[in-house]
């Protein structure tokens, strides 16, 4: 039930675009066709998984028993840096196809804040591994989900008239704040999985 | 020195890392609930900027450029802790209405992006000029952003009451509002730039 819980909060309540702004570059930058939002939203999944488990398990295993948490920082942003190079040498090796088509989105990854937050939110939050991973999981989904939603909003823009001064970046803010305000409707949703 | 200050100028207005660059959303956004959160957010960003700033270019050339990127995010995160032990230790309710957007800092692309374009190929007191350009526009625009949600949603500036609460307009502060008012103040400063230079 708790479980249930996590994953609830973390895909609509508390999501990640909406409401703990995290992610927010690529989510601009990506998010103008439908097919690359779907290739971001997957590339996010696969990396946030790998990467909160890794981190979760360098916290627990060799900062926290040698006294070393002020090297938190550094030493998850190396290793999130040298994940994302591991994972596209491998899946290069592996799965030509999925290298295809995540090929292009595995090198903006480490800039994503998302991946950092994450790892520094499940630490922060006290979750165990269990916990983490799903709440990972939970997150890339929500993360996912308002992609493809926005880039299909976004796509439907390109056809209407919107003042010069406005064009890009500025509508695309104001639409997803328009969107947020939708999001904040399932704000209380957690309570009943208490 | 004329040079310097042409440096420092275009970071505040011409290369304004917001309103004209759009980079660094993430903290921008999140952060600037009121107007005094969004300043020390732009004064930490500002911090790490010009002391990374000031290392990558006096290291420049002793790192090989096959792991440049790598070598620059170790300093940047050097000097993230460094800012983050310190506004834990002294203003320790401000780094908690910050929270994780303080380590962040690291992910932050404007940081990186100095560092590539403009520290690695300069010396090292334009720089730092660079740095304070780009660290004092950064924290204009934070400030700028969280005064006007802080205005629009509560009637304070800076904790000023300017009128009574309950006119004031909650949604503003809450997140759907960062994304709001800074999609109208980018529509403003396109507009004041087209008409500076009409086409």
């Amino acid at each position: 039930m708790e479980l249930i819980g996590i994953i609830i909060v973390a895909i609509f309540v508390n999501n990640v675009v909406f409401s703990q702004f995290l992610g927010i570059c690529p989510f601009l930058g990506v998010s103008k066709k439908v097919d690359t939002a779907i290739g971001m939203g997957l590339a996010v999944t696969f990396v946030l998984t790998i990467a909160t488990l890794v981190t979760f398990l360098l916290q627990k295993g060799v900062l926290e028993p040698f006294g070393l948490g002020y090297l938190q920082t550094i030493s998850f942003i190396l290793v999130i840096a040298a994940l994302v190079q591991l994972v596209e040498i491998v899946l290069k090796k592996i799965s030509p196809a999925l290298y295809q088509a995540l090929g292009v989105f595995l090198p903006l990854i480490t800039t994503n804040c998302v991946i950092l937050g994450v790892a520094i939110l499940v630490i922060q939050k006290d979750f165990n591994l269990l916990e983490s991973v799903i709440y990972a999981v939970a997150t890339a989904i929500g993360y996912a989900m308002a992609l493809i939603i926005f880039s299909s909003v976004r796509e439907q823009m390109e056809l209407t008239k919107i003042p010069t001064a406005m064009k890009g970046i500025p509508i695309a803010l104001i639409t997803a704040g328009i969107m947020a305000m939708a999001f904040m409707g399932f704000s209380g949703i957690d309570q009943v999985f208490k | 020195m004329n040079k310097n200050l042409k440096v420092l100028v275009n970071g505040i207005i011409r290369e304004n890392p917001i309103f004209v660059l759009l980079l660094g959303m993430c903290p921008t956004l999140a952060t600037t609930s009121s107007a005094v959160n969004g300043m020390s957010m732009g004064l930490a960003t500002m911090f790490v900027l010009i002391c990374s700033n000031a290392v990558i270019s006096l290291l420049k050339n002793l790192i090989p450029d096959m792991v440049r990127i790598p070598a620059f995010i170790v300093v940047i995160a050097t000097f993230v802790t460094i800012i983050e032990m310190m506004m834990n230790a002294y203003v320790p309710a401000l780094a908690e209405s910050l929270g994780i957007f303080i380590p962040l800092i690291v992910v932050n692309c404007i940081v990186l992006g100095r560092a590539e374009s403009f520290a690695s190929k300069n010396g090292v007191l334009s720089s730092i000029f660079d740095g304070l350009g780009i660290g004092l526009g950064f924290t204009l625009a934070l400030t700028l952003l969280g005064a006007s949600r802080e205005l629009l949603g509560t009637g304070k500036i800076f904790s000023m009451t300017l009128y009574p609460a309950q006119y004031g307009s909650l949604i503003f502060v809450l997140a759907p509002g960062a994304f709001i008012v800074l999609g109208y103040l980018i529509t403003l400063f396109n507009l004041l730039q087209q008409k500076k230079e009409p086409h």
